[in-house]
C-alpha cells in the first residue's frame, strides 16, 4: 500500500502527467465531437462516438512511458531501488498506479465523448442499450489501462524516453497497418498483432453488417477473446521487463 | 558495520573494483580514498545493492542490502546530489522517500529543518544550487535516522562554509556512535575528517589504517642523505631490507626506512653524513605515488597488498 502511495506522490508531484492527461482528454473529446457533428445522421451510432480513442491512447502511453523513463533519465530510479530494494514491487506499484489512472481517464474520455455527441446530435439514436454498445464505450478504459501497462514495461526495458516512445508510437500507428500490406502473408500476420486485437475489442461490432476493416480481417477471437489476447501480450512484455529490471544494474 | 569481502565488479572489460576487502566500523568517520576512477562510487553502489558484484560480497550488519526491511532506517546514503527530479519540489522528493520506508511525514519537516532547507522546500529541486542540492541529498540520507551513513564525495564543488558544515556533520554523526563512510579523492580533505582510511587505487585495496598513521607514513616516507662516501652508503642501504634508494643531485633519497634507521646503517659502516633529513613532501604527492602504477606493481610483485598500520606497517620494513 505504501508503495502505491509512493508512486502516486511521484506521479502527481510533477506537472507533466497532468498535461499529458489533459491532452489525451481534449484530443479524444475534440475528435469525437467533430466527427459526430459532420457524420450523416444515419451513420452516427454509439461506436462512432469513440473515433479518437486510439489516437488519444498514444498520448496516454507517452504519459505512462515517461513515468518510468524520467526516473532513469534523472537517476531517481536508483533512489527508488535504494529505498525499496524489491525492484519488482517498485515496478508493479508504478504499473498499477499508472494503469488505474489511464483506465479512469479512459472511462471519463469515453463517456464524455459519448455525452458530447448526444449534445451535438440530439436527433441521433445514441442510447447505449446492447452489451456490444456498452463494450464499445466502457471498453476504452480497459484498453487504455492495458496500453499504459505496455508502455510502462517498454519504458522499463529501454530506459530512455525517445527510444521507448518512438518504438511504441511507430509500432502502434504504423507497423501494424503496414504489415497488413505485405503480399500473401501480411494479413495472416496481422491477425495476431496486439493493437489489431485491442481495436477489435473496442470497435468490433455485434453486427457483421458494419463491415469494418477488422471484420474483413477475420480475427481468430471474438471481442472479449481479443481483449484477453491483448492483455496476454502485455503481460508477457511486463514479465520480461520485471526479469530484466531485477537482473541488470540499476 | 560494513564488510566487503573480495568485492569485484567488471563492466565489460573494465575492472572497476578488484577483490576489495575492507571493514567500516561504527563510532568513527572512515574515509574512502582513491583517485578519480579508482572505483569508489562503484563500491558504494554495490553496498547499496544497486550494482551487482561480479564476485565477492558486501554485507551491512551481516546482511545483504536487498534483505534489509525498510533499508533507509538502517543505512542512509548520498551518492549523487543530482539524483532528483528537477521539476519536483524538495519536500515532495523527501515525502515519497519517507512514505516508501513507512516514516512519518513529520520526519520530512525535521530533516528539512536540520539541513536548513525548510524555507525553500517547496521550490523545485532543479532550481537548487549545488550546495542546496547537496543539503537535500543529506536530508534524504538522514531521513530514516540510520545508524550507517554513506557519502560519495559530499564536499565536491562546495564553498568553504558548505565544506565546514559537512565536516562538522560527519564528525557529529560519528560521535553519536554511527558508522560514517565517506569517499574523497583528496587526502588533505580526509586527513581533516577521517579517523580511519580505506585507500584504493585502480579498484584494489592499497591500505586500511588509521588516518593519522597513513598521513604520517605517506608524507614522511622519504629520507634525504648526503655524504662524501656516497657510494659506500648506497651499497649499504641497498642491501638493507625494505629500503629503496634513488639519486637526487648529490644526495640519496631513501624510502622505506626512517631517518633513525638510515643513520644507524651509516654508523655501522662508519660513513660520514653531511645531511640526514626526513622529507615531508606534500600529502597529495605522496598519495599520488602510493595510488599510481608503482604501488600496483609493488603489490603484484609481493603478491600482497601493501598494508599500513598495525602489523602491516612492520611487514613493510
Ligand atoms: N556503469 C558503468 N559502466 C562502465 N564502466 C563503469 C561504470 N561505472 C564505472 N565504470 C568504470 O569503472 C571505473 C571506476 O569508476 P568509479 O566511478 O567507481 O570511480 P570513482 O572512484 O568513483 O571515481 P571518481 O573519483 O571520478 O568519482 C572507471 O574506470 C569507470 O569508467
Ligand atoms: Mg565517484
Amino acid at each position: 500500500m505504501n508503495l502505491l502511495a509512493v508512486e502516486r506522490i511521484k506521479l502527481f508531484s510533477t506537472r507533466s502527467p497532468w498535461w499529458s492527461m489533459l491532452a489525451a482528454l481534449v484530443l479524444m473529446l475534440g475528435m469525437s465531437t467533430l466527427f459526430a457533428a459532420v457524420l450523416e445522421p444515419g451513420a452516427l451510432e454509439v461506436a462512432a462516438t469513440q473515433v479518437g480513442y486510439d489516437l488519444a491512447l498514444m498520448v496516454v502511453m507517452v504519459m505512462a512511458t515517461l513515468a518510468v523513463t524520467t526516473e532513469y533519465r534523472f537517476n531517481t530510479i536508483k533512489v527508488s531501488f535504494q529505498a525499496t530494494p524489491r525492484r519488482s514491487a517498485v515496478l508493479l506499484a508504478k504499473t498499477v498506479v499508472v494503469a488505474v489512472l489511464a483506465g479512469l481517464l479512459g472511462e471519463i474520455a469515453a463517456f464524455g465523448s459519448w455525452g458530447l455527441a448526444r449534445l451535438v446530435r440530439p436527433e441521433a439514436d445514441l442510447r447505449i442499450d446492447t452489451a456490444a454498445e456498452w463494450r464499445q464505450v466502457a471498453g476504452v478504459g480497459l484498453v487504455w489501462a492495458l496500453g499504459a501497462v505496455l508502455a510502462v514495461a517498454v519504458g522499463a526495458l529501454l530506459r530512455q524516453t525517445a527510444g521507448a516512445v518512438t518504438l511504441l508510437l511507430v509500432y502502434a500507428l504504423l507497423v501494424e497497418s503496414l504489415v497488413g500490406l505485405i503480399p500473401k502473408v501480411g494479413q495472416n500476420i496481422r491477425r495476431w498483432l496486439p493493437f489489431t486485437h485491442a481495436n477489435h475489442f473496442v470497435r468490433g461490432g455485434g453486427q457483421p453488417a458494419e463491415g469494418g476493416q477488422e471484420n474483413a480481417l477475420s480475427l481468430p477471437f471474438g471481442p472479449w477473446g481479443s481483449l484477453a489476447y491483448f492483455a496476454g501480450v502485455v503481460l508477457v512484455i511486463l514479465v520480461l521487463a520485471l526479469v530484466t529490471v531485477n537482473r541488470r544494474d540499476a | 558495520m560494513i564488510e566487503a569481502v573480495g568485492l569485484t565488479k567488471r563492466y565489460g572489460r573494465t575492472v572497476a573494483v578488484n577483490e576489495l576487502s575492507f571493514t567500516v566500523r561504527p563510532g568513527r568517520v572512515t574515509g574512502f580514498l582513491g583517485p578519480n576512477g579508482a572505483g569508489k562510487s562503484t563500491t558504494m553502489r554495490m553496498i547499496l545493492g544497486l550494482d551487482r558484484p561480479t564476485a565477492g560480497d558486501v554485507l551491512i550488519d551481516g546482511r545483504h542490502y536487498r534483505d534489509l526491511h525498510r533499508p533507509l532506517r538502517h543505512i542512509g546514503a548520498l551518492l549523487d546530489a543530482k539524483w532528483v527530479h528537477p521539476n519536483r519540489s524538495a519536500r515532495a522528493h523527501l515525502r515519497w522517500l519517507a512514505r516508501s520506508n513507512g516514516l512519518p511525514r513529520g520526519r520530512v519537516e525535521e530533516v528539512l529543518e536540520l539541513v536548513g532547507l525548510a524555507s525553500v522546500a517547496d521550490r523545485n529541486a532543479g532550481a537548487f544550487s549545488l550546495g542546496m542540492a547537496q543539503r537535500l541529498g543529506i536530508a534524504a540520507a538522514l531521513l530514516g535516522d540510520p545508524q550507517i551513513l554513506l557519502f560519495d564525495e559530499p564536499v565536491n564543488g562546495l564553498d568553504p562554509e558548505g565544506i565546514h558544515w559537512i565536516r562538522q556533520l560527519m564528525r557529529r554523526l560519528a560521535a553519536e556512535g554511527r558508522t560514517v563512510f565517506v569517499s574523497s579523492h583528496l587526502l588533505s580533505e580526509m586527513a581533516q575528517t577521517a579517523d580511519e582510511l580505506v585507500v584504493i587505487g585502480k579498484g584494489r585495496l592499497i591500505a586500511q589504517s588509521g588516518a593519522a598513521e597513513f598521513v604520517e607514513r605517506a608524507s614522511g616516507a622519504a629520507v634525504r642523505v648526503r655524504s662524501p662516501q656516497l657510494e659506500r652508503l648506497r651499497t649499504a642501504l641497498a642491501s638493507t631490507a625494505g629500503a629503496r634508494v634513488r639519486d637526487e643531485d648529490d644526495a640519496l633519497v631513501v624510502t622505506g626506512l626512517t631517518s633513525d634507521q638510515v643513520g644507524e646503517v651509516a654508523a655501522a659502516q662508519g660513513v660520514v653524513l653531511h645531511e640526514l633529513s626526513p622529507q615531508r613532501g606534500s600529502l597529495e604527492e605522496a598519495f599520488i605515488r602510493m595510488t599510481s602504477g608503482a604501488v600496483e606493481y609493488h603489490a603484484e610483485e609481493t603478491g600482497e597488498h601493501l598494508h599500513l598500520g598495525d602489523a602491516g606497517a612492520e611487514g613493510q620494513r
